[in-house]
């Protein structure tokens, strides 16, 4: 089996969030870089496990970005990937993101293509999607368990207020999250092999632009907090009851 | 022409539905245009009340065969009423349905799709919507460049407010593929309140000390009406169920009120409900990070601060 895991570099979580010229982008001065959490804790882990069971299953890495984006990529490798794409292109559009990845993975013929639920920068959680329509592929989102017999999956799914499970044939799209797999850290043996595992740069293929970001703002400093004294929790309820209107 | 998107669960809308249709109706006014509404499978909801939201016309797709969720399937129905209506613009609400059908839509339609809009676009110069981006620390402008336009709202972000009106209800047969997916269960908790729907969320954190202290979570929340939460450790230990997880890595939420009980505000805790329009914290520690993301707070022991709160809640909704 082939598996295309599809991995984002993003601002580390406690990145402090800025922007520079005029709002328009973001500032990278100081900011620690990782592999997008739901792609590194939930997709590629998952996608090692499935290797780990049968060891003849091939895992490729897919990145769009520029050279910047090597040093994740070669830690994403480390965990278990067997061999990275990084298509050579700095991009915000998803649908320009997606075409990018659309294409490798046309090319690999690939029978599962998993992704993270969103990146934790620009949240959209929208490539999973647009992947699954540019291969004519069924897509299941947000998922919590997936489990292999053959071809035939079957994945959980968070809905709202619960779960659904749901069963599928391969050729199929997953979008991962919390539970389909425990974090791990590459080791020694992992971090050495990284080096030598071929790490691909493709150019771009062209598309036309369906969004950009015209500036970025920062929401409104909070006017601080207004402490209530232990004494009178009471007076905590009248202040969301009749200032805060709440409730 | 503006045609929403309303998504259902056991043949009821979703209330983040209902706030995508009152959305609709905003961005057609702001367009001098109308706005129509699409629903798919067998409904319970009397959908000429959709009226009272701005809609003036519903596409109602009876179909028993629309009952499961596929978006390859939902994807070709709503192409097909975006063909039949003439939309020019598709709005759809952000929850687990529509993430996944809209970034199809996307590309079926080669619409520019913003994900997680928060206002009504911006035509002054183009059409730039508002969106979270950096877990809810920051909003994008994004402009949307394509002829087709797809908007998915955040949940909980435009104020519903309702008019007099009744919708027209015309019948919807799209044809649709077979669908490749086979839902073998659905499990869901029914009666309470839905966290990621809710406008009043009380959470706990570590702070409790035990799964046995959580009445003084649900107490409050069952009188409020409020839905349950709780911060990452809370669920990794198993004292609440991980769908209670809110977080970088949990459930983003954006309730009107988020009250933490012994919660500290670790910075992945905050980008799950920065987004809060009030925040309450109750921890014994003063220094608590939660303390400079919140609006209220009481510095003691949660011990004998909840019970007071609940005393003064029961009182003020009559109920002691």
């Amino acid at each position: 089996m082939k598996i295309l895991v599809c991995i984002s570099k993003t601002p580390d979580t406690t990145a402090k969030i800025a922007f520079d010229d005029n709002n328009t982008k973001f500032a990278t001065a100081g900011v620690q870089w990782i592999i997008n959490p739901y792609d590194e804790w939930y997709a590629l882990v998952r996608a090692i496990e499935l290797k780990e069971a049968d060891p003849s299953t091939v895992i490729h890495l897919v990145n769009v970005g520029g050279s910047e984006n090597d040093a994740i990529i070669r830690k994403a490798l480390a965990l278990g990937g067997d061999e990275a794409i990084r298509i050579n292109k700095d991009a915000t559009d998803p649908f320009d993101i997606a075409t990018q990845i659309a294409t490798v993975a046309k090319a690999g013929g690939y029978d599962l293509i998993f992704t993270g639920k969103e990146t934790i920068d620009y949240n959209n959680g929208s490539i999973g999607g647009m992947v699954a329509e540019l291969l004519d592929m069924p897509y299941i989102a947000h998922a919590i368990k997936f489990t292999l017999q053959g071809t035939t999956v079957t994945v959980e799914r968070e809905i709202e207020g619960g779960e659904e499970t749901d069963e599928c044939q391969l050729p199929l799209v997953v979008s991962c999250q919390q539970g389909m797999a425990e974090a791990r850290i590459p080791n020694m043996k992992g971090i050495m092999g990284a080096r030598t595992k071929p790490l691909k740069v493709q150019e771009p293929a062209p598309v036309d632009t369906y969004t950009s970001i015209s500036a970025f703002e920062l929401p409104p400093a909070k006017a601080g907090v207004k402490l209530v004294s232990a004494d009178t929790p009471e007076e905590l309820v009248r202040l969301l009851h009749e200032e805060a209107r709440v409730f | 022409m503006i045609l929403v998107f309303l998504d259902q669960a056991d043949g009821e809308i979703k209330k983040s539905s209902l706030e995508a249709a009152a959305y609709a109706a905003g961005v057609a006014k702001m367009m001098n245009t109308t706005a129509e509404a699409l629903i798919l499978g067998p409904t319970k909801f009397n959908l000429s009340t959709l009226g009272n939201y701005g809609i003036t016309k519903v596409h109602a797709a009876s179909s028993e065969v629309l009952t499961a969720f596929d978006s390859q399937v939902y994807t070709t129905a709503i192409q097909q009423a975006v063909e039949k209506s003439g939309a020019e613009i598709i709005i759809l609400s952000n929850n687990s349905s529509a993430k996944a059908i809209a970034p199809r839509l996307s590309i079926r339609l080669k619409a520019g799709l913003v994900m997680g809009a928060v206002a009504l676009p911006d035509t002054s110069n183009g059409f730039i919507i508002k969106k979270n981006v950096f877990s809810g620390k920051a909003f994008a402008h994004v402009k949307v460049e394509t002829t087709k336009k797809i908007i998915v709202l955040e949940q909980n972000a435009f104020h519903v407010t309702k008019t007099e009106g009744t919708a027209s209800i015309e019948p919807f047969e799209p044809t649709v593929p077979a669908s490749k997916i086979k839902v073998l269960s659905s499990n869901k908790t029914t009666g309470e309140v839905l966290l990621s729907e809710a406008s009043i969320v009380i959470s706990g954190g570590r702070g409790l000390k035990g799964p046995e202290n959580w009445h003084l979570v649900t107490d409050l929340a069952s009188l409020l009406g409020a839905a349950t939460a709780c911060s990452r450790p809370v669920a990794d230990v198993g004292w609440r169920p991980h769908k209670e997880h809110v977080g970088q890595t949990g459930l983003a939420i954006a309730p009107n009120l988020y009250f933490a009980i012994g919660i500290s505000g670790a910075i992945q805790h905050l980008a799950g409900v920065n987004r809060s329009k009030v925040i309450v914290v109750i921890n014994k520690d003063p220094e608590a990070p939660f303390f400079k993301a919140a609006d209220y707070g009481i510095v003691g022991d949660l011990f004998e601060v909840m019970p007071k709160i609940i005393a003064a809640v029961k009182k003020l909704k009559d109920v002691a």
